[in-house]
């Protein structure tokens, strides 16, 4: 079965005061396929992730998924999509176990084992109880990395994913998304550097600022 | 055809030359029906036969206080459009809007206080109209304070045009506040245009002083947003051909 | 390897006609009352984290109440009289100082993005932290205000009235609030601003429950004044929540 594009975005058009932070941006992303956003700090990266999750409205151009418009049912688009910005969402004063709970588990149901393995599989097992405020900058990461573990979403939106994380944590990061790739998923991610990714599942976007 | 016309309000070139044609055609009539309703007004309109020749304030009063209510009302439906089909000059209306009608409420209460001292013997009286037209005044400095508080224009309008949208429930409160309350403010005499209590030649500068504010406000309205169009747009190439210096 | 194609049933959106198809298996979403209920929770959780901060306001609302009589004057026949004004305006304080934290922590680390992401109704998530902030600052405050009441010389036959009216009161003070926060997310130091766009809209609240307070305090009948909190309080219930959303929307973007 030919792998087919999932996501779309047509001549995106976004301002930020006078800035034209997305000039006619255009992509195309199939199912099974990363999609690496690359450019320069300021370039739009982030703003560009925020677009095609819904978050920020461009003035012109629109994003599709599975061939619809996402503003024509934004709720059920989200439903679909996994989004982790710049900052991992972490509660300080939760453990990295309740944070989860509640952060995945508003989504879906969660059983507590199923918490745990997902936090063994990122390598954050020994502090699961811990609060978040006692963790490290790359353990918080790899905790933000367990919520990935635990969604079935198609659609990975990750801003940044390998921030404060050393070799393995990297390589942790490209085996999740190799494994998302095989099921078929898709991931749109903003990065400095080549993620450890099959190369034939790798696409390069550069973002230039004007 | 309508619709066209209305899709190029949207685009600022558009509505900034059109609000500089515009302007003397408010800005005239302005001055005519201000100067006509003040003579009248003062002069020629006869003393009232309970207070004399103090209820001549009405002629500025009246006026100041509809307009605190027509140009929230004018602030509110804008932001609404602003907020929901994202008109980006809707909100530069918004905005401009915002000191115009604090200051008219400013002048309604400053008037109505220095009214009400020889009237009820007191310069202000917590009864309901007064303390709902107090609390829009905050109201309109709540928006400014708003909207001057993010440094990102776009939540600025948003943020703001949202706080305007929510607080023009304020608006029929204050209108209906005289027949809801027993209230120390008089009953609604203008509005009853046709069994209007008011001989003619009191109620026509009257009339004209409705008149003459709104077609200040418009004026002014229409000047502000020029300006405001500038500020948002000074960026773009068009501003050079369309501003001589 | 048929286990990786789903079945149309299984995707939450149907596919396009004859267009592309999602691969993997989407589980069924939490039900929408559960995820409430993990969101009261959490945020019951995090307060409980930080005694110390949940006392703040109340401690406010304590050391305000002192300050009338140390104003006016001791004697509780006149404190009587302005009992129903003092218990309301520093009830009115007190629950501003506690708005400024509704959402300031979970937008700061990016949780309220999550929530808006999270494929549920954002406005009823923020209700639940709403409801939860109300259990936290403005019921105790309600259970506090007759003791303030006391203090002021109030009779003990005003007790209930009293807290009623502050309950029923602090719910539209909260749901107000929630508004004015969502709309000042991004900005630094808000408490003062956040102030200037609620109290406006708060006043009517703080009219009726100051006059409720005071037919309780002269042992009449507080029933008319009550019912008018009530239905400011449901009205805030139905209309508060969606511009909550919609300002919190408005500053994710």
């Amino acid at each position: 079965m030919a792998a087919a594009t999932l996501l779309q975005a047509e001549n995106l058009h976004l301002w930020r005061g006078d800035r034209h932070v997305l000039n006619g941006i255009a992509l195309a992303v199939e199912g099974g396929e990363c999609l690496q956003l690359t450019g320069s700090n300021g370039a739009g990266k982030t703003s560009l992730l925020r677009t095609l999750c819904g978050l920020m409205y461009p003035e012109e151009g629109r994003v599709l998924w599975v061939g619809r418009n996402i503003r024509e049912d934004l709720r059920g688009f989200h439903a679909e999509l996994a989004y982790i910005g710049h900052e991992p969402p972490l509660k300080a004063d939760l453990s990295p176990r309740e944070n989860l709970r509640y952060w995945i588990g508003v989504r879906w149901p969660l059983a507590s084992d199923v918490i745990n393995d997902a936090l063994e599989r990122v390598g954050a097992g020994s502090y699961r109880d811990r609060p978040v405020r006692t963790l490290s900058a790359g353990q918080k990461r790899r905790v933000a990395l367990a919520s990935l573990a635990l969604t079935s979403v198609p659609l990975w939106l990750l801003d940044e994913p390998t921030t404060n994380l050393d070799k393995e944590g990297q390589q942790l990061v490209g085996a999740l998304i190799n494994e998302h790739l095989e099921r078929g998923g898709l991931v749109v991610a903003a990065i400095h550097h080549d993620l450890s990714v099959r190369a034939t599942a790798l696409r390069r976007f550069e973002l230039t600022r004007e | 055809m309508a619709w066209t016309w209305f899709h190029r309000l949207g685009s600022p070139p558009y509505l900034y030359s059109l609000a500089a044609r515009l302007t003397p055609w408010f800005a005239w009539p302005t001055l005519v029906l201000i100067l006509g309703g003040v003579y009248g007004g003062l002069v020629l309109a006869p003393p009232d036969y309970q207070q004399g020749d103090g209820f001549r304030i009405i002629y500025v009063h009246a006026p100041s206080a509809w307009m605190s209510l027509m140009v929230y009302t004018t602030m509110a439906v804008a932001a609404a459009a602003g907020l929901i089909w994202r008109i980006k000059v809707a909100h530069a209306v918004a905005a401009s809007c915002a000191p115009i009608g604090a200051s008219f409420t400013l002048c309604a209460l400053v008037t109505g206080s220095l009214w009400g001292a020889p009237m009820w013997g007191t310069y202000w009286e917590w009864d309901p109209r007064l303390t709902f037209e107090l609390i829009l005044l905050f109201q309109y400095l709540g928006y400014m304070a708003l909207r001057s508080a993010f440094e990102d224009l776009q939540r600025a309008d948003r943020a703001s045009a949202m706080l305007a949208v929510v607080g023009v429930v304020n608006v029929p409160i204050i209108h209906y506040s005289v027949i809801w309350w027993n209230s120390l403010h008089q009953a609604p005499s203008v509005m009853k245009l046709a069994k209007s209590d008011m001989p003619a030649t009191m109620l026509i500068p009257l009339l004209m002083m409705f008149l003459g504010f709104t077609l200040f406000f418009v004026t002014v309205l229409l000047i502000r947003l020029r300006g405001e169009v500038l500020t948002r747009e000074r960026s773009a190439s068009w501003i050079r051909e369309a501003v001589t210096l | 390897m048929s286990d990786r194609i789903a079945s149309a049933g299984d995707s939450v959106a149907p596919p396009v006609e004859g267009g592309p198809t999602v691969r993997l298996r989407l589980r069924a979403a939490t039900p929408l009352s559960t995820a409430l209920g993990l969101t009261l929770a959490r945020d019951l959780r995090l307060a409980f984290r930080k005694r110390g901060q949940l006392v703040q306001p109340l401690v406010f609302f304590a050391i305000v109440t002192t300050l009338f009589p140390l104003a006016i004057s001791p004697e509780l026949s006149r404190l009587r009289d302005v009992a129903p004004g003092v218990l309301w305006v520093a009830a009115l304080l007190s629950s501003q100082l506690a708005l400024e934290f509704l959402f300031r922590d979970d937008a700061q680390d990016g949780t309220l993005e999550q929530y808006a992401l999270s494929g549920q109704s954002l406005t009823w998530l923020l209700f639940a932290k709403t409801a939860a902030h109300w259990l936290l600052t403005g019921l105790p405050l309600a259970l506090m205000a007759p003791l303030a009441g006391l203090s002021l010389g109030v009779p003990a036959a005003a007790v209930p009235g009293i807290v009623a009216s502050v309950a029923v009161g602090s719910v539209a003070l909260s749901l107000i609030g929630s508004m004015g926060a969502a709309l000042t997310l991004g900005v630094k130091r808000s408490g003062a601003l956040l102030s200037l766009l609620t109290l406006p809209l708060a006043m009517p609240v703080l009219i009726f429950g100051a006059r409720a307070t005071e037919l309780a305090i002269k042992g009449g009948s507080f029933g008319a004044p009550l019912q008018l909190l009530g239905a400011l309080a449901v009205l805030g219930l139905t209309l508060a929540p969606l511009a909550t959303a919609a300002g919190v929307r408005i500053n994710l973007e």
